[in-house]
């Protein structure tokens, strides 16, 4: 096996305490502190995440636009300059490639960032695909960190930073900047459902520009925050993880991210003809969020079985709620099941089926 | 942390504490509580349960993941923690005090000094 990469804040990390694990090829930091702590900060106040690992593909020239409308399912053509788009990427069979977020830089400039445990397959996929386009893709994963700032008070922290005016700055869109002299690209975006932020800067900035949040950010109780909380964050939020509620065998239809789906968009795009076929034919096992009114984690890869104990799916992600305080998680389901329960050493807990957010956020805008 | 001297420990990470009354106080160690992360969830048996040594007494479950508990030595169980069901994170805070899991009355008194001492379990985990 590799060495594991690391990211250019890794001695930041480890000064502060970082516990690490390998994700996706990567030595990450997992916590700082304690997962459940970081997660409320985040909620409560601010966190500062660590998460350069992404990977980062520019897809530019002429045919740009019209490349990347038959790479993804979303809608490209509605971008603009500084607006960004959520989307899958499928194969022909509708099975998901990954998920990823367009930011449209220019009219022909855009900067597509991806999972990291995926990018590589990613620029394979993507480039292969972009044969016969006018346009150009290139691996910038090595030429950019990314710090995400999330949580209320994430805009007030990064205003005593920045002249870009946060304010004008809406959901899902980006400016170029700079925060604490640090050319930046500033997103509002993140994976936390708080609002926030994500910067892509330099690697060679990083470490001074999280030196820089972390210091401003102290008086609103900034604090850093690693995957263990990024994770239990976005399941709280309903947001899907590639792998889990995605993946090559789980469509997006099927993971309830329909409306990232645009099957009468202009473009013809790959997996169109498959997706639209399941969509006719129904779904015949779906992506579920629950609760369960128990403390008991119910993990990943445990059976989900009906009312008769037959085995009618399997759970996919499985945390315990920091704020609900009880476990929480998501499962793929056949489509039809009545009521669902997985044992946990010999208890039968009922999953409560949930229409994520499991807890409030702010309004998106 | 130091290793507290007033506990005898078990290799897979036990604490055992000889109380006045001849019982045996049992929990886990900071190095174990340090080593699983945040602790969400503590399973205890019930009151009267009849345990060998190095049988699996209950579970503790992390937000990484569940692991066994093992009794340090033979007895049955006189009380539980009940105060871990409502607060299992004491055992994070407070691992060789408020954090305890089960009281046993030992089978055999002496079995205890079969486990390492302090200065053992100091060497065990570095």
């Amino acid at each position: 096996m590799p060495a594991p990469k690391r990211t250019p804040l890794f001695a930041f990390n480890q000064q502060h305490g970082a516990r690490f694990v390998d994700f996706g090829g990567w030595e990450m930091p997992v916590q700082y502190r304690s997962i459940l702590e970081e997660h409320r900060v985040v909620r409560q106040r601010a966190g500062l995440f660590d998460v350069s690992h992404m990977g980062e593909v520019e897809v530019t020239g002429p045919d740009a636009v019209r490349f990347l409308d038959h790479l993804v399912t979303n809608d490209v053509s509605k971008l603009f300059p500084g607006r960004v788009l959520y989307s899958t990427m499928c194969q022909p069979d509708g099975g998901v490639v990954d998920d990823l977020i367009i930011y449209c830089r220019g009219p022909q400039d855009f900067l597509v960032c991806v999972n990291a445990s995926n990018t590589e397959k990613d620029v394979a996929w993507i480039t292969q695909q972009a044969a016969g386009f006018d346009c150009n893709v290139r691996d910038l994963s090595a030429d950019f960190a990314l710090l995400a700032l999330q949580g209320p008070a994430a805009q007030a922290i990064l205003q005593l930073l920045t002249p870009t005016d946060l304010w004008a700055l809406k959901y899902y869109h980006c400016a170029a900047g700079t925060v604490a002299g640090a050319e930046c690209l500033i997103a509002r975006t993140g994976y936390t459902g708080e609002n926030g932020y994500e910067l892509f800067c330099r690697p060679a900035d990083a470490e001074p520009l999280a030196v820089a949040l972390l210091a401003a950010g102290q008086p609103h109780g900034l604090e850093l925050a690693g995957l263990g909380a990024r994770d239990s964050l976005r399941l709280e939020a309903g947001y899907p993880l590639y792998g889990h509620e995605i993946s090559a065998t789980i469509t997006p239809l099927q993971a309830g991210l329909g409306w990232v789906v645009k099957l009468d968009k202009p473009a013809d795009f790959i997996g169109r003809d498959a997706l639209r076929a399941q969509q006719a034919a129904g779904l015949p096992s779906r992506i579920v969020f629950f609760r369960t009114g128990d403390r008991r984690i119910i993990r990943a890869g445990a059976p989900v079985v009906d009312a008769t104990g037959a085995v009618v799916g399997e759970v996919k992600s499985g945390t315990l709620s920091p704020v609900l305080n009880e476990a929480i998680g998501s499962a793929l389901v056949q489509t039809g099941a009545g009521e669902l329960s997985v044992d946990v050493r010999g208890t039968a807990i009922k999953l409560v089926p949930v229409r994520p957010p499991f807890v409030p956020l702010p309004p998106k805008s | 942390m130091p290793v507290p001297s007033d506990c005898k420990y078990a290799k897979s990470h036990e604490w055992a504490k000889r109380l006045p009354d001849g019982a045996v106080l049992v929990g886990i160690t900071d190095y174990a509580q340090h080593s699983l992360g945040d602790i969400t969830y503590v399973q205890l048996p019930k009151v009267g349960a009849v345990l060998a040594a190095g049988e699996s007494f209950g579970v503790v479950e992390s937000v990484k993941a569940a692991s066994d508990l093992y009794a340090p030595v033979a007895g049955t169980v006189v009380e539980v923690n009940e105060a871990l069901n409502a607060a299992p994170e004491t055992v994070n805070t407070d691992p060789q005090g408020g954090g305890w899991m089960i009281k046993l009355q030992p089978a055999n008194a002496a079995e205890l000094d079969g486990l390492l001492s302090a200065d053992a379990y100091q060497t065990l985990i570095g």
